[in-house]
């Protein structure tokens, strides 16, 4: 396993996870975990089911308190995380985005505008005023997409976003994502973004960095270069080895 | 079969040509227990949200109690009310005894559980499929109960409904604290007994008619609610996780 860091040099890290362990009774989501993600970049986690990226993300998240370990985190207000099947009101689709913004100090009215800007950003202005219920999944995705963009994060957290979804919604869904993603390394992004996905066509296309975890532990943190590079990634870890060959 | 035959004709009759003493015992009925409906709503629905979201400590026990408060018989409420109502009771002092008032009370207490208890059972099913998110975007425990009780506003209107049905068709509470006074505190299930045991069937079967029509009329209610909501949200009726009495 490489030492956390190296794959990007962390003089400030966003996000900094010492020796953090989750238990939920006799199950260990996670063992151990320590990382840095550095403003600006984009994380991809990868591992099988139940390896603890769901975990992992809702722990920077703030949902679920490590029972052992540090966690350095920006505050939730600062984060947003998007759902693999993500929930909005019954209520129109602008009025949901206004929602998420209001419950974050936005005034009402103020919160409906920037609701319409972010529907814009997403292209889908045209269903403002569309029930949410009735989207369809990569509609709704999207959606959910605009009010976690609303937000004006400075951390994105994304759990299998387009697990669900057919082909061209995920297409869709992984464009936006693409536009979210800082161009190069080292830059001043506004945004870091760390996202879990299965599918590791996305993760070469969107990720600067990949963490693969198993049974709750990191085995691997390199750069996307380096991650599918197989002889170095044997090096570092065969499970991991392993996964991406049988994956791909 | 003839009294039954002859009973149902001159029942009809009496509800048909708008007899005012039917009617009005039917309008107190409705407002009797629409008010106590109101009231109990505007205590069951923030009480079952919050137990819906909340955790402390004997939060297991305060379920059980209240799930245990569900079967309270109406008689049972009756006596505890007047008790507080009588004289000597700690709300003696408000004269409400054998008044519109009492029954609006007895039938509060009733079905207070049953609107707390259905809302908190909504809420709780919504929050676990939804609490994280809404948590996500900020949301403490106060505020997610509440925003997922307005989110399950269609079930909610229909558990006030369910609410009604019971405040509406209970007989002893409203006997006891209301004491069956003609054109004053008489309500359908009242005067149905009464009617009955004075041999006047004719009264008690229209009564009986109308009570049955109102509860008719409320389960059509749920459903078409049911089905406008899947209409208005596009998707399949009951799909959704909303739980929706009938």
């Amino acid at each position: 396993m490489s030492r956390p860091g190296d794959a990007i040099g962390t003089p400030t890290p966003l996000v900094g996870l010492r020796g953090v362990g989750v238990r939920f009774g006799d199950v260990q989501a996670l063992r151990g975990v320590t990382l840095d993600i550095e403003a600006g970049e984009s994380v991809a986690l990868i591992g099988g089911n139940g390896s603890g990226k769901s975990t992992l993300l809702r722990v920077i998240h703030g949902l679920i308190e490590p029972t052992e370990g540090q966690l350095n985190a920006p505050a939730r207000r600062m984060q947003a995380m998007l759902f693999q099947r993500p929930w909005m009101l019954r209520t129109t689709v602008q009025r949901n985005i206004a929602i998420g913004l209001w419950l974050r100090g936005v005034p009402w009215r103020d919160a409906q505008a920037r609701a319409l800007d972010a529907l814009q950003r997403v292209q889908l202005a045209e269903l403002a005023a569309r029930r949410a219920p009735g989207l369809s999944g990569g509609q709704l995705q999207r959606a959910a997409l605009a009010r976690a963009w609303a937000l004006r994060p400075r951390l994105l957290l994304l759990d299998e976003p387009t697990a669900s979804l057919d082909p061209h919604a995920k297409h869709e869904v992984e464009a936006l994502m693409r536009e979210f993603t800082p161009p190069t390394a080292g830059t001043q992004a506004p945004l870091t973004m760390v996202f879990a996905s299965h599918n590791l066509g996305q993760v070469k296309r969107l990720a600067r960095r990949v963490i693969y975890l198993e049974q709750g532990r990191v085995l691997a943190d390199l750069p996307v270069a380096r991650f599918f590079d197989h002889a170095e990634l044997r090096a570092v870890s065969p499970p991991a080895d392993a996964f991406v060959k049988g994956d791909s | 079969m003839s009294t039954l035959t002859e009973s149902t004709r001159a029942a009809l009759q009496l509800v048909t040509s708008l007899d005012p003493v039917l009617w009005a015992v039917v309008g107190r009925s409705l407002a009797v227990s629409g008010l106590a409906c109101l009231l109990a709503a505007g205590v069951g629905l923030l009480v079952g949200a919050w137990l819906g979201v909340a955790r402390f400590p004997g939060r297991e026990a305060a379920l059980t109690v209240l799930n245990t408060l569900l079967a309270l018989p109406s008689v049972v409420v009756g006596l505890l009310v007047y008790l507080l109502l009588s004289r000597g009771g700690p709300l003696g002092f408000l004269g409400w005894l054998f008044s519109f008032q009492a029954m609006v009370l007895a039938q509060m207490v009733l079905v207070i559980p049953v609107v707390t208890a259905l809302t908190r059972q909504t809420v709780e099913d919504a929050d676990t499929l939804h609490g994280e998110q809404l948590a996500s975007l900020g949301a403490g425990r106060v505020l997610r109960g509440l925003l997922l009780a307005w989110d399950e506003r269609y079930a909610l209107l229909a558990v006030l409904m369910v609410a009604f049905g019971r405040a509406v068709s209970e007989v002893g509470a409203v006997m006891i604290v209301g004491g069956n006074i003609d054109g004053f505190t008489r309500v359908m299930t009242t005067a149905i007994a009464l009617e009955t045991s004075k041999g006047d069937l004719p009264l008690a079967l229209g009564l009986g008619m109308v009570l049955l029509s109102v509860v008719l009329g409320l389960n059509a209610a749920v459903a078409g609610l049911r089905h406008w909501r899947a209409r208005v949200d596009g998707v399949a009726a009951g799909a959704s996780g909303g739980w929706v009495a009938t």
